[in-house]
């Protein structure tokens, strides 16, 4: 009898042995006259159980983790091949209370298919949405996607709808669907697991994309710093060439999209949407003055729809369901789910799907379990490098666009970045800043300098030079970068510093008895 | 063994002959010369400039903005190490100071004995599992001193 045993190719579970688990399994199988075939597929998402192996049985899936080279022998002892029991058995994953309790709609296959077959993907419901787009027309799709509700993803929050339909009525002899699939924040990593673990889902939403829109070629810009991710698209974009959804007369339907991924080369910056497109045409990544927009006037100057991967990926599933079904989840203006991303100090981080509404505190309580160190929590940074630091008081806010706002946060892109006690929240503030420095595409100067400005000054306030003036020169600083900046890198620099230094205060005056004489 | 060519400006050539049919090729024919020879040559830019119909500032002005091109030959390895906060948050600075301590070199430096150059990169979405970096593009989560060690002792075989 032939046994299915499915071990994650995610890069977290590779680079925490997957790879070996996996030839190990094979090897120590062979040696007992098992008959297996391993599936190489994404991950849930539970990251602390990394790598989570999983067996068919006739009753489901069983998971053990996490498992490594040395319990393979065991596992196999104790029957893995038909869910025996271990210490490391974990039960049918779907029953995990942390992914039990998800409302997971855009990540329902990611860890459950082979990434890159396209039977697979359709066993498991995919291309449903396209077929249903198929008996649309354009302004269908793109009713469908403005009725839902969806937010742009990717962090500034702009209804998807819109966008769609501009491009959809703009007129050119070319259009494109771009990608942003950039994800430099840190403490994301929802659009590397989709890449890597359902990348048909965010095939089938571009192309979805280029049906409603009139383009029929589409780019996916990927950060170079995901070269797992981007073999996995390479595989599955010829092999959706090979099955017919992808390139010409797409499920026989005489329309025609076709798709590339291209690599970034290191650059935060290239991110921003404007900056991405001259990176795609082969230039410096720098940022362009909007208007015109890139909706009308995009890559090669052509209409362009550029989306992030969460935002392409939430669309199968609106157009299979409804729009209705889609809004039904979610609260106020923010409708419908993300994907939270639960990282830095935290006993289980991963991948949480929900809708939105749910506060900071359930996510890092009820899901992470508190921090890996053991400590208090006492700072939580979240949307990225960009976004506030919360303190406790503070974690009952709702994930939700304007909930956040209002407290001087970001959803960003929905990365949660928990720092215990020992977190000295000066340095965070002065590497907000150095990270600009770095980062900055250099067009415009409150950036370019203030940004340079804000180390050096901050480097007095560590060091106990005139704290009290030199801590007025960054909130100066701080809001001729909000209001100066020609893009959100140089314009919300100051959330992160400014929280910090609102929240945190005490870490910024430790050394402020030290003589002024030390200047 | 070496994992990269030593530069030829013949085989450039035909590197980037196989990419001008690209829109916007610039970025994919760096990616390529890199990958073949471990950085691009200052001799790639008038080819680059040649081929794609652009100025050479144009293409110098290029390579030079991103992180990822190098302007000189690196070590036999890459090390890329996670810099961003929730790296930080795992106490990837103290780490970061042991590692290049234990290295005896800086970022973007190499090894004494050209085994190895290390940069500094901001997150690789290994986040929930950090301190994290790659080895020649290998992830590597839950990163300690020891743990790169055995990891680049693992791609010299
Ligand atoms: C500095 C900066 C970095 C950004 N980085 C990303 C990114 O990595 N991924 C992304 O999808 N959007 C990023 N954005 C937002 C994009 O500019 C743009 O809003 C987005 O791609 C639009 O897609 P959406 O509407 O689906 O979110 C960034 C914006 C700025 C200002
Ligand atoms: S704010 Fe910074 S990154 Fe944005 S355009 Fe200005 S210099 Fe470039
Ligand atoms: S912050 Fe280090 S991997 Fe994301």
């Amino acid at each position: 009898m032939s046994v299915t045993l499915y071990v994650p190719r995610d890069a977290v579970a590779l680079g925490l042995g997957a790879n070996k688990v996996a030839r190990a399994l094979f090897a120590s199988a062979e040696r007992r006259g098992l008959d297996v075939t391993i599936v190489r597929t994404g991950s849930r998402g539970l990251f602390w159980l990394e790598p989570m192996v999983e067996v068919g049985t006739p009753e489901g899936r069983v998971a053990y983790g996490p498992v490594t080279v040395k319990d393979v022998d065991a596992l196999l002892d104790a029957g893995l091949a038909t869910g025996g029991d271990h210490p490391l058995r974990l039960g049918d994953p779907e029953k995990i209370p942390y992914l039990a309790r998800q409302q997971r709609l855009t990540f329902h296959r990611c860890g459950v298919v082979d990434p890159v077959s396209v039977d697979d993907y359709r066993t498991h419901g995919g291309y449903r949405g396209l077929e249903a787009a198929l008996r649309l027309d354009a302004e269908g799709i793109v009713a469908a996607v403005r009725d839902s509700g969806l937010r742009g993803r990717g962090g500034a929050g702009f209804p998807a709808g819109i966008k769609w339909n501009t491009v959809m009525l703009a007129k050119a002899d070319q259009k494109y669907v771009v990608c942003n699939a950039d994800e430099g924040d840190s403490g994301t990593f929802a659009d590397r697991m989709m890449m890597e673990g359902d990348p048909f889902n965010l095939i089938e939403g571009m192309t979805i994309a280029g049906m409603a829109t009139g383009a029929t070629r589409g780019y996916i810009y990927l950060r170079s710093e995901y070269p797992q991710a981007f073999a996995t698209l390479k595989e599955a974009i010829a092999n959706g060439v090979t099955a017919g959804v992808l390139g010409d007369n797409i499920l026989g339907s005489g329309k025609s999209f076709h798709l590339e991924v291209r690599l970034g080369a290191g650059a935060y910056i290239c991110g921003e949407e404007t900056s991405l497109l001259e990176s795609l045409e082969g230039k410096r990544g720098i940022v362009r003055a909007k208007p015109p927009i890139p909706a009308l006037k995009g890559f090669l100057g052509k209409p362009t729809l550029v989306n992030n991967v969460m935002t392409f990926t939430a669309v199968p599933w609106i157009l299979e369901n409804g729009a209705r079904a889609y809004a039904d989840y979610g609260m106020g203006r923010s409708l419908g789910t993300l994907p939270i991303q639960l990282a830095g100090n935290v006993k289980h981080g991963g991948l949480i799907e929900m809708a939105f509404g749910i506060t900071l505190r359930q996510v890092i309580e009820d899901f992470g379990g508190g921090t890996r160190s053991g400590r208090p929590v006492r700072a939580v940074q979240v949307g990225g490098p960009l976004g506030a630091y919360f303190p406790d008081h503070l974690l009952d806010t709702p994930l939700d666009y304007e909930a956040m706002a209002a407290k001087k946060g970001l959803v960003g892109h929905g990365g949660i970045v928990v720092f215990d006690d020992t977190v000295d929240m000066a340095a965070q503030a002065r590497f907000a800043f150095e990270f600009c420095a770095t980062e900055s595409c250099g067009k415009c100067t409150p950036c370019r300098i203030g940004a340079t400005r804000g180390v050096e000054t901050m480097d007095k306030v560590i060091a106990g030079i005139r704290p009290e003036a030199n801590l007025k020169l960054v909130e100066d600083l701080c809001e001729v970068m909000t209001d100066g900046s020609l893009c959100a890198m140089g314009g919300l620099t100051p959330m992160p510093v400014m929280s910090a230094l609102t929240h945190f205060p005490e870490d910024f005056r430790r050394a402020s008895d030290l003589p002024a004489a030390a200047e | 063994m070496a994992r990269h060519e030593p530069w030829s400006a013949e085989r450039a050539t035909g590197i980037i002959a196989g990419h001008t049919h690209l829109e916007g090729a610039t970025l994919p024919i760096l990616h390529a010369l890199q990958e073949t020879f471990g950085y691009v040559d200052s001799g790639a830019v008038p080819l680059i400039a040649d081929a794609l119909n652009l100025s050479r500032a144009e293409v110098h002005g290029c390579i030079t903005f991103y992180h990822d091109f190098r302007a000189h030959p690196a070590g036999r390895h890459e090390v890329k190490l996670c810099r961003a906060e929730a790296c930080q948050a795992m106490g990837s600075d103290e780490l970061h100071r042991e590692i290049l301590g234990r290295l005896g070199c800086g970022w973007h430096e190499t090894t004494a004995d050209g085994g190895a150059t290390v940069e500094p990169v901001y997150c690789l979405g290994l986040c929930a599992n950090g301190p994290a970096a790659l080895v020649d593009g290998e992830p590597v989560a839950h990163l300690t001193a020891d743990a790169l060690e055995a990891a680049l002792a693992e791609v010299r075989q």
